[in-house]
């Protein structure tokens, strides 16, 4: 069904997980023994030359972020890999691990060598339980292969990998929060700078990357830089992306497709159209901080630069969409309560100024707003935007910004009929 | 405090952390152990998590209390996390709420009588294809219609033992 190159998901099969026989057959560790051949500095050069960017959310080019890493320091270094993908309307790193966990221990290794971090660290989230033994198998059988450990594949270079499972909370999923999650303080976002690349886990040099993106780098040094980039539909895109598709489609499963593939692909030919033959009415691109899309981006590609120029973000890739029944306040309040509750309390833009938000909502979806509640909606989303601590309060604006933006005559029905007009 | 975690487990936790760089970093698995165990985090087992690691009690409180999946309270036997984010919303989160609670006899945040089920919010579950959710101790159940919720209350109720 799906006809695009599959490279996350080619070796994924319902219902089972690859062993490391199976990962090996189509090319597993392939890219390993290549890279310990080449300098770190080598690999570096050559994922920055892919285009690779991150995966996570923030889309920050891979191979940049670790050309800050101080790799030549002397000491501990550590590569984190954040798996706690707790953005709602994404799971692809779900099904990744599920599927071939294999190429996130592959990826960290090759990762690791080329920042020389002497550890790493998988951070996985409460729910994801069958994620983190899927991992701890491959980290076992990666080790007895002697592709993890001490002198990994003879090249002197040697590397521990653990496992750590969480306890709920959205914030751990910001980098610093996480960092002090690991180290067993409590989870509230550290100031930046320090970045965590000069001052991270237990204070030394550490580099964070999302799972997909560390996944993705056996490939690169595989494949080679321009085979990563022409796997994109767009000129400036590369790589294929992981769509966790939900809301209202027929097909809510995740897809690896090509970064690029417009809109209009993904909800009809790969989301099945929307149910019950009704229309499409909008979309959470990429998760529930991503500004919405509407019919009128249909024929968008879904890549970084293009989303970015009409005001939204790829985000995860995690599509949420919405029918032409939905009413976009109460999506919105609902985004809203959920970033309001999972806020670490540390700001006070985002303690008392995502409640505040997320009690106009309510009062103009049951019909009680009026007009001055627009303005002081507005005013909300200018006072916590670009004033909180950390990105949590921000990303909770980009569904109210974009609401405001998009749906402004429904934010008025509200208003005029007294009620939510979708009742 | 030997009620908290079995003999074995505390040895190796001790073991652990002694040849820890940073034995605090064993605080959320202590924590998770003593849960499996007890069902909750009673005040003496922050005092035991202190103690096996060498930190202050006020040190493990302060991350056990920033968990939603660290309960400092009794709960039932099972906790019945109920997502509400945006994808399980869209699909009827609020019925599936409604379900459970006319079922259970209880609202969000209550036990029910037979000390079986405690109900609770969460955010996303990452289950979003399979929307609506639940998870159940470390099961995700979905997509939630009201029949499926009750076979999987039953399938409970009997491994429970009635």
């Amino acid at each position: 069904m799906n006809d695009y190159p599959q490279v996350l998901f080619k070796n994924r099969l319902p219902g089972e997980t690859v062993t490391l026989r199976s990962y090996e057959k189509t090319g597993g560790y392939q890219g390993l023994r290549k890279a310990l051949k080449m300098s770190p500095n080598e690999i570096c050069e050559l994922v920055k030359d892919s285009g690779l960017r991150g995966r996570g959310g923030a889309g920050f080019p891979t191979g940049i972020k670790w050309s800050f890493f101080p790799s030549k320091a002397p000491g501990e270094k550590y590569l984190v890999c954040n798996g706690d993908e707790m953005e709602p309307g994404t799971y692809k790193d779900r099904q990744l691990l599920r599927a071939d966990p294999h190429q996130l221990i592959e990826g960290m290794v090759i990762a690791s060598y080329a920042l020389q971090a002497t550890a790493g660290y998988i951070f996985l989230r409460y729910a994801y339980e069958e994620c983190a033994q899927n991992v701890e198998r491959a980290i076992a059988e990666a080790k007895a292969a002697g592709y993890l450990g001490e002198n990994i594949l003879g090249s002197g270079f040697a590397l521990s990998l653990h496992v750590h499972r969480s306890a709920g909370r959205y914030i751990l999923g910001e980098e610093t929060a996480l960092l002090n999650g690991l180290e067993g303080k409590r989870p509230n976002p550290r100031a930046k700078p320090p970045f965590p690349a000069q001052r991270g886990l237990f204070g030394k040099p550490t580099n964070v990357n999302n799972v997909e993106t560390l996944a993705n780098v056996s490939h690169i040094i595989n494949h080679g830089p321009v085979w990563f980039q022409e796997l994109a539909l767009t000129i400036e895109g590369s790589g294929t992306k992981l769509f966790g598709l939900s809301g209202h489609l027929n097909r809510t499963t995740c897809f690896e497709l090509p970064l690029g593939i417009p809109l209009r692909e993904v909800v009809e030919t790969y989301g099945g159209g929307i149910r019950q033959g009704r229309a499409f009415k909008a979309c959470l691109p990429g998760g529930a901080s991503t500004p919405y899309l509407t019919a009128e981006h249909l024929d968008l590609p879904m890549d970084f630069n293009p989303l970015e120029e009409v005001g939204s973000r790829i985000g995860t890739a995690g599509v949420t969409v919405f029918d032409e029944t939905t009413c976009m306040v109460a999506v919105t309040r609902n985004l809203v309560q959920f970033f309001a509750r999972e806020s670490c309390g540390f700001c006070t833009p985002c303690r008392d100024g995502l409640p505040m938000v997320s009690w106009l909502l309510d009062k103009i979806e049951h019909g009680l707003g009026n007009h001055d509640d627009l303005c002081l909606l507005a005013k909300q989303v200018q006072n916590i935007t670009g004033r909180s601590f950390c990105a949590l309060a921000e990303g909770a604006m980009g569904p109210v910004e974009s609401l405001l933006r998009l749906f402004e005559q429904e934010l008025k029905d509200h208003i005029q009929k007294g009620q939510c007009p979708f009742l | 405090m030997s009620e908290l975690l079995p003999q074995n487990q505390l040895d190796e936790f001790k073991a652990k952390a002694n040849c820890a760089d940073h034995p605090q970093e064993l605080i959320v698995d202590l924590l998770r152990a003593i849960q499996t165990e007890c069902g909750w985090v009673p005040d003496h087992g922050i005092d035991l998590v202190a103690d096996v690691l060498g930190v202050l009690p006020v040190e493990v409180e302060e991350v056990a209390t920033f968990y939603d999946k660290i309960y400092r309270y009794p709960v039932g036997k099972r906790v019945i996390h109920v997502c509400d984010s945006v994808c399980c919303w869209a699909n009827g989160s609020e019925d599936v709420l409604d379900h459970l609670q006319k079922t259970l006899g209880i609202n969000l945040g209550q036990t029910s009588a037979d000390g079986l089920f405690t109900l609770l919010p969460t955010c996303c579950l990452g289950a979003c294809g399979e929307a609506p959710a639940m998870m159940i101790g470390l099961t995700t159940y979905g997509p939630l219609t009201p029949e499926r919720i009750d076979q999987v209350l039953a399938e409970i109720r009997e491994e429970a033992g009635g």
